[in-house]
């Protein structure tokens, strides 16, 4: 399957498992970026690692801050390899920027639920695409 | 977005690697609000100052950039984690790294401001006038109840745009979003600051737009209003609210709407101390505190924050002598949100007017919550 369409926030390329989630996400008060995990007992993605995911989330929430956390997952070596959202925001577009992670736009709020998670995906933001497994 | 040649240049590295990645941040961002391009920006309120949230990484990266990087325009600073004039019980590490990030914002020509609230501290600009804030309740604040148009920045957008002048013109900065699309309608008459900290964070949570209408919100005095933006600052992505307007879509906040937000930050019944302070306090609540402390002694430890400029001035007109002599401890440079003067090792229980002190006190420091308004804690808590 290939989602095409999907809008550049910052360029590259990444491949790896997807993590989906339809909660939005607090990076500061939620994720744990020496472990690379979701250090949150009430959001779903509760315990999972972040690292060289597909990171698929609607948005950030909350703190300004969350850009430096997930600047400080990169440089932990714990970043997703590309993160992508429902209705990217300044939080994760600023902090991927400077952190170098692809980050792509969805063309609709509905695609969400076409990603299955635990499934291999790569995404080209250069292009604007998501290739899910199988490839074709 | 449509860069011009400047830009452009500025982006490829042509003035050098500090800007380019200021631009590249600023692109990102633009994009990611819809923007066609760049318009100046007069002031930008910078978060990302305390040790406990940016962490050695966060620090490092700013000791870097700080040798390359000069803010081209006002630029004041977030709180940082500790008071600088009472470093005891504050281990000398974490005043170290603590002084490290605060040396690199000052290198780069900030207003050591380390404040919450710069809306209290600093001359406001005329109304329209742009500017990026990064701090959540100020971005909220500023748009809703000063008039002066932000986007709800991040920690490095508004680095960013101090460091360029620059910002998108989207979002929040472009009247047609400041018109609120749902409106939140509370059904009960509010009673207290706590009550508007319970909309501010529903009306956050449910809401995914930039702006939010508040039905029969009329206005509100300094302390209910922070402690509306404080909350909706913490939940959601939202930066504006209004005061009623035309709504297509309404959500009512009801009784059990806000029990079910004080359900999912308040988790004890009692606390063994009391906070107060985010967003730091400032004249109008101190001045308050004194009077409801007026006489009384706190009989749990009491830690309130304000700003240095606020303690300052309360010092002078002797506020703070006042409040001092409920037995509360007044702290600057710092406010409740992930200080390690509140940690789990020395409290259980923290007490707390604060929506978004609770949330950070718990999601955070992983601390258990109580929250009341500011004079049931007077009522509850004093003798």
């Amino acid at each position: 399957m290939i989602i095409s369409n999907c809008r550049k926030i910052v360029g590259g390329i990444g491949e790896g498992e997807m993590l989906v989630t339809t909660q939005p996400i607090n990076f500061l008060a939620m994720v744990d970026a020496k472990k690379g995990t979701i250090s949150d007992p009430l959001h779903e993605l509760y315990g999972k690692s972040l690292k060289g995911s597909i990171l698929i989330l609607p948005y950030a929430i909350g703190s300004s801050v969350g850009a430096y956390v997930i600047y400080s997952l990169k440089e932990y070596g714990n970043a997703p390899s590309a993160v992508v959202c429902s209705n990217a925001d300044i939080t994760t577009a600023s902090g991927c920027a400077l952190a170098n992670i692809p980050v792509l736009n969805l063309p609709h709020v509905s695609v969400i639920s076409q990603l299955e998670h635990g499934r291999k995906a790569r995404v080209n933001a250069d292009v604007g695409t998501i290739t899910v497994e199988p490839w074709q | 977005m449509e860069l011009s040649r400047d830009e452009e240049k500025a982006l490829d590295g042509d003035n050098g690697e500090a800007l380019a990645t200021a631009y590249r941040i600023l692109v990102a961002i633009g994009e990611a609000t819809g923007a066609q391009k760049l318009v100046p920006t007069k002031w930008a309120h910078i978060s990302g100052v305390n040790y406990n949230t940016i962490g050695d990484e966060g620090m490092r990266f700013l000791e870097k950039f700080s040798h390359a990087a000069k803010f081209a325009i006002r630029a004041t600073i977030n709180p940082m984690g500790y008071d600088r004039s009472k470093p005891e019980d504050i281990s000398h590490n974490f005043q170290q790294r603590q002084e490290n990030i605060a040396r690199s914002y000052e290198r780069m020509g900030a207003t050591p401001s380390f404040t919450c609230t710069p809306y209290e501290v600093f001359e406001i600009p005329q109304k329209g006038t742009v500017v990026s804030f990064a701090e959540s309740n100020a971005a909220v604040f500023s748009n809703s109840i000063l008039g002066i148009m932000t986007n709800k920045e991040s920690a490095l957008s508004a680095m960013s745009s101090a460091v360029t002048g620059k910002t998108p013109l989207s979002d929040l900065r472009l009247e047609e979003t400041r018109k609120p699309k749902i409106a939140v309608e509370p059904d009960f008459d509010f009673m207290t600051e706590l009550d508007y900290g319970l909309l501010g964070y529903f009306a956050g949570r449910e809401v995914k737009d930039s702006c939010v209408a508040l039905s029969r919100v009329k206005k509100l005095d300094t302390i209910q209003a922070k402690a509306l933006c404080g909350a909706i600052g913490t939940s959601g992505s939202c930066g504006m609210f209004t005061f009623g307007g035309k709504a297509k879509e309404k959500i009512t906040f009801g009784k059990k709407e806000a029990q079910s937000v004080r359900d999912e930050l308040s988790s004890a019944n009692d606390g063994d101390i009391i906070t107060l302070g985010s967003p730091q306090l400032g004249m109008n609540e101190l001045k308050l505190l004194a009077n409801i402390t007026e006489s009384r002694k706190f009989t749990r430890r009491c830690i309130i924050f304000c700003s240095r400029a606020i303690y300052n001035n309360s010092v002078k007109i002797g506020l703070a002598g006042k409040i001092e002599k409920s037995g509360a401890e007044l702290k600057c440079d710092s406010c409740i949100c992930l200080t390690p003067y509140i940690t789990k090792d020395r409290f259980d229980a923290v007490i707390t007017n604060s929506i978004k002190g609770a949330y950070y006190l718990s999601k955070s420091n992983k601390l258990k919550v109580v929250l009341k308004d500011i004079k049931t804690i007077a009522e509850e808590y004093m003798k």
